[in-house]
């Protein structure tokens, strides 16, 4: 248990991501099986065992200590199972060193054997043949409270890295494997064949497009492209086959379960890619939601009849990756285009359509079309040549995304705090807000890129001239009227959010540039941003 | 006599109406009896100072040579009459210098312990239990959730995280008083023997503690002049953790940041500052420290004070043992 507590200390305290998949790889190379696979299904959240609930490790942790104890213990922790890791009063009085502490394939393999009842007698056997930090890992692993901030793509970049393999090869691979996951692990180390995806409907690596550039304008010939709108929902692949029926993330998770209207409505045998929107039919037509729609469906691991009447799933196709028994990815786009427009016309419309697709003969007819896009839920232009196959991953001169201009706003800088690693030493994440009343600045969103190392010194060097207040790593910098720094802050959307105190938050904001030049009382006021919404909506 | 009348606290801090001192004050007195050197215990500007010499000597590094207007050392052992009462100073464990101070009159004693660890350090004598009726200690760390790992452990991750980051320079947070020389003994006791880079503000307590017999091997200065910024790359550099957020930092490769206090048992505190490599090394008792030393001791009455008071007064009621909170003002929880 202690290699895989290590594992999650150090995943858990190191802000690098480079120093996260360097972690992983080691922890793979060094931990044997089936405890390393055991390990990643833990953290890739993919493991399925009898839970322990807080109620029960409560009653657990309430037979061996005093209540009043542990609630002083638990009141300055904060946290169910760390309290309890730290405090657990061990029977025999001794902290570390016991060498017939429990490892990670011991605790997983016995809990799969067992039923729900059991889960707290084993934990509380458990919690006392470990030292604090292997109970601490028991205590995430039965209670699935790992909140380590490392996504599926992180994960799978790790493994890739690991044996030296494309991610999506393992994306590919992923959802047709089981935990302790020991054939991907032979084929990465080279002892063993590539594991067959026998999973049915697995995940079809997503072919991905670069930003267009303005002078990439020259070097293309309008004629051998197609256009579309770029919507501003998430991307997703629906497949189906053999009965079973899924939808996943651009990352190869599977997110069916959050989706069961749509999900229900996959009535065909074959492999679409396209967009997960809010929409429904209306007027004859399909009305499509905001992205803040879309918003109240995301990360959530169950629905409400509510959610899905106020909030409906709609997949918009762009591509058509398989049909039957037909894989389409070799073919080019032209001709998977016309395959795709007759496979939608067979499915229900109030879950599916296609993506429009935009004529144009110069790129300037094109950039007049993406100045004025019928409905704010579009966030550019996609173009895509007609001879490209679907290729997996990032594939260059295939498809471009071409996407709108970004909102822009002035805001006053409120507070920065210290970065890590490369900028520790630098106040280089900073919180931004802007008027509410005369006087009132609000924070309405934290920015910490989009600016040059140079301009990072001069802000750095701002912020410890005109520090008011410091709390731990932040400071509070000197904002009124007349004092302070603007700036030019730009972002890709803005929504409505009950959890910000300003009532708005933005999406994917940066700095655009520094307004030396412009007094903070000019910055923007509240209302702006909320005039941005309500022209959103 | 009843034990108030011998110490009662006071806004100055722990007064001694009989022998007229006071322990620790938080304000300049007329006669001050000091446990140890961190300056929230130790301040200037006392008439008289009684402590152990090498807390007058932390004393004078850190506030000049006149921070008093007189000062007496006090021989660990050694009984010294004030007025009515005698005092005796007996080792705390706590850093060099550190001690608890007994005061009795009329067969009535009273131990104030100040800050103590009892574990063994390399760097200070060890802390012994003294006897009497009412013992007065600190509850820093009085939690159950406290329970601090063996200090030589924590110091061999330290040194892992040094061999898989050698483009990084690792940053120690520790106390300039105290932690950082221990901290470096240990490094040296575990092995490590390359030189290793000191803040400006660990300087003169770094060559104290040399001067005392406590070898801390090739310290340097961890300054620009010293190398470029690569040459700091795998190196371990010590400085007060305030510094990390300075510019100071900036002369490092990639640093990451680790920060040696027993605050760092709690995860919350080490993301809170942005430690990367928490170390649990604390020169304060922990939890289960603190009731084996009640125990040891197995005074009449406990007075518990400065840190989570009420969880070790929950302790004693539950063993039998009277207790109650002393109120005092002015000493920082903080200072680990």
């Amino acid at each position: 248990m202690n290699r895989f507590a290590d594992l999650l200390d150090m995943l858990a305290f190191t802000p690098s991501r480079n120093a996260k998949l360097s972690l992983l790889q080691d922890y793979f190379r060094t931990v044997p099986d089936p405890e390393r696979g055991y390990a990643l299904a833990a953290i890739a959240r993919d493991l399925d065992i009898p839970a322990v609930k807080p109620a029960q490790l409560r009653e657990l942790i309430s037979s061996r200590m005093d209540a009043e104890l542990f609630g002083y213990s638990y009141d300055y922790v904060g946290d169910l199972a760390e309290t309890i890791a730290l405090a657990w009063p061990e029977k025999t009085g001794t902290i570390s060193g016991r060498n017939d502490a429990p490892g990670l394939a011991e605790v997983v393999e016995t809990l799969q054997a067992s039923s729900r009842r059991e889960g707290p007698g084993l934990v509380e056997a458990w919690l006392d043949r470990l030292d604090p930090p292997g109970r601490y890992a028991l205590l995430k692993l039965v209670t699935g409270g790992f909140r380590m901030g490392l996504s599926s793509r992180l994960i799978k970049q790790a493994l890739a890295a690991f044996g030296k393999v494309e991610v999506n090869e393992i994306e590919e691979l992923w959802h047709g494997l089981t935990p302790p996951y020991a054939d991907l692990f032979s084929w990465l180390e080279g002892s063993g064949p590539k594991p067959v995806n026998a999973g049915a409907a697995p995940f079809r690596p997503v072919m991905l497009s670069h930003a267009i550039d303005a002078r990439d304008f020259e070097k293309l010939d309008p004629a051998d492209f197609a256009a579309e709108w770029k919507w501003d929902g998430i991307r997703v692949q629906a497949t189906s086959e053999r009965g079973i029926s899924r939808l996943y993330s651009r990352t190869g998770d599977d997110i069916s379960a959050a989706f069961p209207d749509l999900v229900d409505a996959i009535a065909f045998d074959g492999a679409l890619d396209g967009e997960l929107l809010v929409a429904r039919p209306a007027g004859g037509g399909i009305e499509t939601g905001s992205f803040s729609d879309l918003q109240q469906r995301l990360n959530r691991k169950t629905v409400t009849a509510r959610q899905l009447r106020d909030h409906p799933a709609f997949f918009r196709a762009y591509d058509l990756l398989q049909d039957g028994a037909e894989d389409l990815r070799a073919a080019p786009f032209a001709e998977r285009r016309l395959r795709l427009e007759a496979f939608v016309s067979g499915l229900n419309p109030e879950r599916f359509d296609c993506s429009e697709m935009l004529a144009f003969d110069s790129w300037d007819e094109l950039a007049a079309r993406r100045a004025d896009p019928p409905l704010a839920v579009i966030e550019g232009v996609m173009i895509k040549r007609k001879a490209a196959p679907y290729l997996p991953g990032r594939p260059k001169g295939e498809w471009f995304k071409w996407k709108r201009d970004p909102y822009l706003i002035d805001a006053v800088l409120m507070y920065a705090q210290r970065g890590h690693g490369k900028r520790s030493g630098f106040y280089s994440d900073y919180t931004f807000g802007v008027w509410r009343e005369p006087g009132e600045l609000v924070p309405v969103g934290k920015a910490y890129f989009g600016f040059t190392d140079e301009e990072l010194l001069e802000i750095d060097k701002y912020v410890r001239n005109n520090t008011i207040e410091r709390f731990g790593p932040v400071r509070s910098v000197r904002a009124g009227p007349d004092t302070g720094l603007v700036f030019e802050v730009a972002f890709e959307g803005i929504n409505r959010s009950s959890r910000h105190k300003s009532g708005v938050a933005m999406r994917f904001p940066r700095i655009n540039r520094l307004r030396w030049d412009k007094p903070p009382g000019e910055a923007d006021r509240l209302e702006t941003l909320e005039r941005m919404i309500d022209g959103i909506e | 006599m009843k034990p108030e009348d011998l110490l009662i606290p006071r806004r100055e801090g722990l007064y001694c109406p009989p022998g007229d001192f006071f322990i620790d004050p938080v304000r300049g007195v007329d006669r001050a009896l000091i446990t140890h050197g961190h300056a929230d215990h130790a301040r200037a500007g006392h008439g008289h100072v009684l402590a152990t010499s090498e807390t007058l000597d932390i004393m004078a590094i850190r506030y000049g040579a006149d921070h008093a207007g007189a000062t007496q050392a006090a021989g660990l052992g050694e009984t010294i009459r004030i007025r009515d009462v005698t005092v005796t100073f007996h080792p705390a464990g706590h850093v060099l210098g550190s001690a608890q101070i007994a005061v009795e009159r009329d067969g009535m004693r009273i131990v104030a312990s100040g800050d103590y660890k009892p574990r063994p350090d390399p760097t200070c004598a060890t802390f012994e239990p003294v006897a009497c009726d009412v013992f007065i200690t600190e509850a820093t760390f009085a939690l159950p959730v406290f329970r601090h790992p063996g200090a030589a452990d924590e110091i061999q991750r330290l040194l892992r995280s040094v061999s898989r980051n050698p483009d990084r320079a690792h940053l120690v947070g520790v106390y300039s008083l105290g932690k950082a020389q221990r901290v470096i003994r240990l490094i040296r006791d575990a092995g490590y023997h390359r030189p290793l880079y000191i803040h400006g503000a660990l300087q003169k307590l770094c060559d104290y503690y040399e001067s005392q017999g406590i070898a801390l091997g090739d310290l340097r200065p961890a300054t620009v002049d010293a190398g470029a910024k690569g040459d700091f790359a795998g190196a371990i550099i010590l400085g007060p953790p305030s510094a990390f957020g300075d510019k100071w930092a900036r002369r490092f490769p990639d640093p990451l940041v680790s920060f040696a206090s027993g605050w760092m048992q709690v995860r919350a505190r080490a993301r809170q500052r942005g430690v990367e490599l928490p170390l649990v090394i604390s020169d304060h008792a922990d939890w289960d420290e603190l009731a084996e030393t009640i125990e040891a001791v197995s005074p009449g009455e406990v007075w518990v004070t400065h840190g989570r008071e009420e969880a070790l007064v929950r302790w004693c009621t539950m063993h039998g043992i009277a207790a109650r909170p002393l109120h005092l003002v002015g000493y920082e929880d903080e200072g680990d």
